[in-house]
């Protein structure tokens, strides 16, 4: 077994940290976006609004059933071919938020399905409005429902922006490739893949499991 | 218990007929409420009782008939429903506190948010309140601390906080353990006892008996009795209500011989 | 109406190739679904039991496994290994290799998760029927965690099939290189070939896993 070279190591270290930088830009910009389209995914899939539920199921369906590599693929290579001029940056970001959209989706409408209706209807029975009993009694309860496949779901496309190297987005993923392609420092290479990929994902992961728990000890729901 | 001098109606239901698809739950049903009045209701499962107090809340829309609370309409589209709301005070079977809510905050919620009322004002009735049914000490924790009972008591609290002209019942205490459902039940025997405006289902016959100026016995959507709870209890008019009320009774199984399960 | 591609793809046996190129990605992850699936449940079942050393070596494989990106792993699996061992895995093999060890990671979790979401008064009330404890598991408790494990795992193969499109990244010869060696090579004739091509890789995709999903969604409704 090939031991580190920890020259090679220093040597690379900033080019990685700069990479690692872009990974959760991009991947920050992509999940709040994503964020935003699963919140009115939901609340229209929650409020069976007419005509745009059916927009948000077709949608939902697509997303969750293509891979996002050929989502960057088809957004950065197609796109233009039909004379909507597309950049990597934005790609990525809209890819993310276009996979990401639908997930999070999932995750908020579990959440507000999950609060059983009398807690609607002993709202309305004191006197609040739909708004007021949406605000002060639904989403607290179904924010804290969805948190758990909330924090899968952010950690999920932290993972995905690893793709964002095929359309040439210096990220880390990008950077580990071109680096075993023109020295073949492999071994090094990987380590520090691992490495920082680590220092993004275990961070929100260990949070992840942390509210999980906090959650769970306040148990809500009955 | 003396008889009350009936006021005014404060509640009138005309011929109101409320059906599930082919289900029709209640059948062209009127009934009159008046001020101070405790209407006790009783029935077989599934006989509209519930449906009833639901569509006097507006949870429910009506199909045909009326429902006027102080001469005005009640039903879920109407712009001031929220109002009207606030005048009837309503406890469900179960589990219908705030759970990310302390008690406190339960009770708070509609008061301020709703009646924009101050919220030291609300507070402190809030904890006279809670004083009365015994929870003082329990005002910051949160339902899930709670006993069933506890937890019945702090939502009347609740629906007294926005001053209701009425309260409905549906049930408190059929997901009580035995010896909550006393603790619940002396609260709402209070309530009586000031002259509040209630209307009460329950399973619970001997408090029926106790609480009601009238019992109201509803079968297939209909009110098939409406009389003075002894004359209900021990002198049922009609078979169904016979029946339904045998049901409470247990004969000794003893001296029987034994038999086959 | 301007030439998107989609004429290129009905030439010769350009639309026979993608589809042949379809089929290598989805073949990786058949062989890696039907391999991960029985370990998935072996794994499952150890980490849903008592021996804490088991328990604690599978914690950290499948966090390991699930923490990383399946391009990392898909690297390690390929670079990686070809490095630190000197061997030469062919890259179609390292994908299965890869996808296999992280379907396994997530099968086991499934059915783990399976295993202890059964009440634990299911097994007192069994016990107390007189059922011995392997008639507990094989009448009582397996049949339960089973239809909850089934609508997931449908889940798990749609999520493997998807996550082989990452193989081209390792020099797989699949549906995405196929497209661009088909644009590639019609790029006189048909130069805006890359949308209508994509957007056909694009739909084959979900054609594949759509009605997985379905079936996915309908057991679950079924079952609930």
């Amino acid at each position: 077994m090939a031991v580190l070279n920890w020259e090679v190591i220093w040597q690379y270290l900033p080019l990685y940290q700069e990479a690692a930088i872009l990974t959760v830009r991009l991947g920050t910009a992509g999940i709040a976006l994503a964020i935003l389209i699963g919140l009115i995914c939901a609340i229209v899939q929650y409020f069976k609004v007419p005509v745009l539920r059916h927009v948000v199921a077709v949608y939902i369906e697509i997303s969750r059933n293509t891979p996002l590599l050929v989502q960057l693929f088809f957004l950065f290579y197609g796109l233009p071919k039909i004379g909507i001029p597309t950049n990597a940056t934005v790609c990525g970001i809209a890819g993310l938020a276009f996979l990401g959209g639908s997930y999070m989706a999932e995750a908020f409408r579990s959440g507000l399905e999950a609060i059983p209706a009398i807690q609607t209807e002993s709202a309305l029975s004191l006197g609040l409005s739909q708004a007021q009993t949406m605000r002060y009694v639904i989403l607290p309860q179904a924010a804290a429902v969805s948190m758990p496949a909330f924090m899968a779901n952010v950690i999920f496309l932290l993972k995905e922006t690893s793709v964002f190297s095929a359309i040439s987005l210096m990220d880390l993923m990008f950077t580990a490739k071109d680096l075993i392609g023109l020295y073949y420092k492999t071994t090094e290479c990987l380590f520090l893949l691992v490495v920082f990929y680590l220092l993004i994902l275990l961070p929100v992961s260990l949070l992840g499991s942390l509210l999980e728990r906090r959650l769970r000890h306040a148990g809500f729901g009955s | 218990m003396a008889v009350k001098i009936l006021a005014e109606t404060l509640l009138s239901i005309e011929h109101i007929t409320k059906s599930f698809g082919d289900n029709t739950v209640l059948d062209d049903l009127s009934l009159a409420v008046h001020k101070g009045e405790v209407i006790v209701v009783v029935g077989p499962s599934g006989c509209g009782k519930s449906t009833l107090l639901r569509c006097i809340n507006a949870l429910e829309p009506i199909q045909a008939g009326e429902i006027r609370l102080d001469g005005e309409i009640i039903e879920p589209n109407s712009k001031n429903i929220t109002e009207l709301r606030q005048k009837v005070g309503m406890v469900f079977q179960s589990y219908d506190l705030f759970p990310h809510l302390s008690v406190l905050d339960n009770i708070l919620l509609a008061p301020c948010k709703v009646q924009k009322r101050a919220k030291a004002e609300v507070t402190a009735e809030a904890m006279t309140l809670l004083e009365r049914v015994g929870l003082k000490d329990k005002a910051k924790s949160f339902p899930r601390e709670l006993s069933g009972g506890q937890k019945q008591r702090v939502a009347i609290v609740r629906a007294l906080c926005m001053h209701p002209e009425m309260l409905l019942f549906d049930e408190v205490t059929a997901a009580l353990d035995p010896e909550m459902v006393r603790e619940v039940l002396d609260v709402i025997l209070q309530l009586a006892a000031q002259g509040r405006t209630m209307l009460i289902v329950t399973h619970e016959m001997q408090f029926a008996r106790a609480i009601a100026d009238r019992v109201i016995f509803l079968d297939g959507g209909k009110i098939l009795e409406d009389a003075p709870p002894e004359e209900f209890f021990t002198n049922p008019k009609t078979d169904r209500a016979r029946q339904f009320l045998h049901i409470f009774e247990f004969e000794a199984v003893k001296h029987h011989e034994p038999q086959e399960l | 109406m301007p030439d998107l591609g989609l004429n290129v793809l009905l030439q010769g046996k350009n639309m026979a190739r993608l589809l042949g190129g379809l089929w290598v990605a989805l073949r990786i992850s058949l062989i890696a679904v039907v391999i991960s699936i029985p370990l998935g449940i072996l794994l499952g079942i150890l980490m849903a039991g008592k021996n804490p050393v088991i328990k604690a070596i599978l914690r950290v494989y499948l966090e390991f496994i699930r923490i990383m990106p399946q391009m990392v792993l898909l690297f390690l699996g390929f670079f990686g290994t070809t490095r630190a061992f000197g061997w030469d895995l062919s890259a179609e093999f390292a994908a299965i290799i890869v996808f296999t060890l992280w379907g396994t990671a997530e099968m086991s979790d499934l059915v783990r998760g399976a295993i202890i979401s059964i009440p634990k008064h299911q097994y007192e009330s069994s016990q107390a029927l007189g059922l011995s404890k392997r008639q507990t598991y094989l009448y009582v408790i397996l049949p339960q965690a089973t239809r909850r494990l089934i609508p997931l795992s449908i889940n798990l193969i749609t999520r493997m099939i998807k996550t082989t499109s990452l193989v081209l990244m390792i020099g797989v010869v699949e549906v995405l290189k196929v497209a661009q060696q088909i644009i590639e090579a019609n790029r006189m004739v048909s130069p805006n070939a890359a949308f209508g091509i994509y957007l056909t890789v694009f739909v084959l995709y979900f054609l594949a896993c759509w009605p997985i999903s379905l079936l996915a969604r309908h057991l679950e409704k079924k079952w609930r």
